[in-house]
């Protein structure tokens, strides 16, 4: 039973101005720890979404780039294979690479072989304090120390989206889902929707000339595409 | 008792014998163990002896080595209550020296089997007196190793979710990870090898039993298994040995390469190599050698087994280390020149890692222990039956091998094809601590071990000296080797 849906995200690069807002947005919406500065400089800083910024040249005329990375959301997953657990594997239901947290163990094997490293292991326990465990968001898990995460394409939005169009007894729409991320970027960079869908906006804009997949010579099938344009937006 | 009363070859089977053909025997038996038999009850008491005098020096080894056994235990609690923020690990480096351990202690458990198990096959004779201490070796080798996957997990308690098991929650471990053939690879080859050394044992367990009273003599009993050493009990284990031999070589050969294969199937660069699978088995290969040198050498002078451990055994030890340092430089090289002539940009950055970046004093480290240290002291035969050199020369071989793994699972991990996410590992205390301590924990296993078994299969010595003997052709006096049934 395979699913109908190929959800999917395109990132417009030209339009991202490495605000962060979507880094911000997905803390909140997932419930992903925040940690101290010094975990972060030490490499345990955990940001499902982050933006790499790429200098293209330096001084007089400085230009950059950023990148938005998450899960890339692999249809031929490289990280699925080598849980020994199940943790990580390819949901039939959504169509998307999900991660089982209370049955992970933590070999951390598939962070090893992921290889846009958009996986995050929990070193501590989280620490949300008073009053940050108000804010928490009852749809997702809270992940203890010792276990694997990563970005789920708010897997959590998805299913209400589906309840919804079930309550209301049509078929679930490409735009009535939205990851947190999508719904925050203030420049609109980032577009969601189901590739299935040939009306949809993400189906016109990853047929767009400048859009490519990373890495894509892995054959990893990844459901991000990112868009360029000749120019950097920072100039 | 003179040398004449001595059973075996001696000047008394040559009617026509002179003096220089008198040397030339008692060469022969200096030279030889097969040829140098003693009457069986100077034999097993030779053995005995250490086993049940324990000097200052074991003591002193004991509590140190005991010592760092409760560290090992204390850190790894602390490591489970406090999560593993406590070690170095971090992103992308997410495996460390616990995997590094894992492969080493592996690798140091390979050559045990290998010494007894194809040799054996192979019909070395020398191997007979080694085969004991290089098989507990082995045992306690892969039993250190079998901890550090439990060890390096982020939920160690969970870790019984890997065995198979039918269960109410439906779960089943994946068979597609290459951590779970690894799993199953370690635990048949620690059964068969565990299984191997008893076999071994049988006949030297009763012959302790038939040596002891009090409390070592129930627990002799126990585990004799009523051995008598009748016909057909020989011919039994005989029989059983040869099966294990046999049945063993595979499974030691699949082993590393499956241990291999938890690097070679991922795609991170520098690991997603074809030659991973017999090149670690060359180097486990090396560094066990090494290994049960060492172990040798402190055996033979701490337990006075001048008797059993003479120079052919080092120096047909030594010889075979310097093949597998030629044979390890081979397979480095395969495995250096592929991704250096493909040119990946990430190959083509570990590589300038090892030849210019942090990685490079342990880079070339590695080169001088691993090649220029044997090749160039092993090939002389003085300094080959000079045990204090060899001792140095299998640190040497340790240490490089360490630090093969080492750039291999933390080098290796912290480049990648993203480079916003390339990182650069720093060991932190807990697990310096729990490598050091894991060396102390073979040790310990291994003291204690000697404290209760005997350390040379005598049986096997005897069957040596009982197939062995001379024979004078013309004007040469040759060795002469009979079969047993």
């Amino acid at each position: 039973m395979g699913s109908p849906y190929k959800w999917t995200m395109v990132i417009d690069m030209d339009k991202c101005t490495g605000c962060g807002a979507c880094v911000v947005a997905c803390h909140a919406e997932n419930n992903v720890p925040i940690r101290t500065e010094l975990d972060v400089v030490q490499g345990r800083g955990m940001h499902w979404m982050r933006t790499e910024n790429y200098w293209v040249s330096q001084y007089p005329e400085p230009q950059t780039y950023f990148l938005p990375m998450l899960c890339q959301q692999c249809h031929a997953a490289p990280c699925e294979p080598v849980c020994p657990a199940y943790a990580t594997l390819h949901s039939e239901h959504e169509n998307v690479n999900v991660q089982v947290y209370n049955r992970c163990i933590g070999t951390r094997y598939c962070q090893n072989n992921d290889p846009y490293k958009v996986r995050f292991f929990n070193f501590y326990d989280p620490d949300f304090p008073e009053p940050m465990n108000q804010q928490l968001n009852p749809d997702v898990t809270v992940r203890s120390a010792g276990i694997m995460e990563k970005c789920t394409f708010c897997i959590q939005r998805i299913r209400r989206g589906e309840e919804q169009a079930l309550v209301e007894k049509r078929p679930l729409h490409s735009s009535d889902v939205q990851p947190a991320c999508v719904q925050t970027c203030p420049p609109g960079a980032l577009t969601f929707g189901d590739l299935n869908d040939p009306n949809s906006e993400v189906s016109r804009l990853s047929k767009e000339v400048g859009a490519f997949r990373l890495l894509e010579n892995l054959g990893t099938d990844p459901s991000i595409y990112y868009l360029k344009g000749g120019k950097s937006n920072v100039s | 008792m003179s040398v004449s009363e001595y059973p075996g070859p001696s000047i008394g089977q040559f009617p026509q014998a002179d003096e220089a053909l008198a040397g030339k025997i008692e060469h022969q038996r200096k030279e030889h163990l097969n040829l140098d038999p003693r009457p069986a009850e100077e034999m097993n008491q030779m053995v005995l002896d250490p086993m049940y005098r324990t000097s200052r020096l074991l003591w002193m080894t004991l509590m140190l080595t005991g010592g760092l056994v409760v560290a090992y235990g204390v850190t790894f609690s602390a490591q489970m209550w406090y999560g593993l923020g406590i070690t170095g690990l971090m992103r992308p480096v997410m495996w460390g020296p616990y995997i590094v351990n894992l492969v080493y202690f592996i690798g140091v458990g390979h050559a045990g089997t290998f010494i007894s198990a194809a040799l054996r096959a192979l019909k070395f004779e020398w191997r007979r007196p080694i085969s004991r201490a290089a098989e507990i070796v082995t045992v306690f080798g892969l039993m250190c190793a079998a901890a550090f996957p439990v060890v390096h997990l982020g939920r160690s308690w969970k870790v019984y979710w890997l065995i198979p098991l039918p269960n109410e929650r439906m779960l089943w471990p994946s068979f597609h990870s290459p951590l779970m053939w690894d799993f199953m690879a370690i635990s048949t080859y620690l059964s068969c090898s565990v299984i191997f050394v008893y076999l071994s044992l049988l006949p030297d367990i009763a012959m302790a039993r038939d040596h002891s009273k009090g409390w070592r003599y129930s627990f002799y009993r126990a585990l004799a298994l009523g051995w008598r050493g009748a016909e057909h009990e020989w011919h039994n284990l005989e029989t059983a040995m040869n099966v294990f031999t046999y049945g063993i070589i595979p499974v030691m050969f699949s082993v590393h390469t499956v241990v291999s294969w938890d690097f070679a199937m991922a795609i991170q660069p520098g690991w997603h190599s074809t030659i991973f699978g017999p090149y670690f088995v060359i180097g486990a290969l090396f560094s066990g050698v090494g290994a049960v040198m060492i172990a040798l050498i402190l055996l033979r002078k701490l337990l006075h087994l001048e008797y059993y451990l003479r120079k052919e055994h080092f120096n047909g030890m030594a010889m075979f280390l310097m093949i597998l340092s030629m044979a390890w430089a081979y397979f480095y090289f395969n495995d250096y020149i592929v991704p250096w002539y493909g040119n990946g940009p990430v190959e083509k950055v570990i590589m300038t890692l090892f030849a210019e970046g942090w990685a490079k004093p342990l880079w070339y480290l590695m080169l001088f222990s691993n090649i220029i240290v044997p090749l160039g002291v092993l090939w002389n035969s003085k300094w080959r039956s000079n045990l204090t050199v060899l001792f140095v020369v299998s640190l040497f071989v340790q240490v490089g091998m360490y630090i093969e793994r080492y750039l291999i699972v933390p080098g290796s991990l912290s480049l990648n094809e993203i480079p916003a996410s390339w990182g650069i590992y720093h060991p932190q205390v807990p697990e310096s601590l729990i490598t050091v301590a894991t060396f102390g924990l073979l040790v310990f296993a291994y003291v204690i071990f000697t404290r209760i078994f005997p350390m040379i299969p005598l049986w096997e010595v005897r069957e040596g000296q009982a197939m062995h003997g001379l024979r004078k052709v013309g004007q040469a006096l040759i060795q002469t080797k009979s079969e047993p049934d």
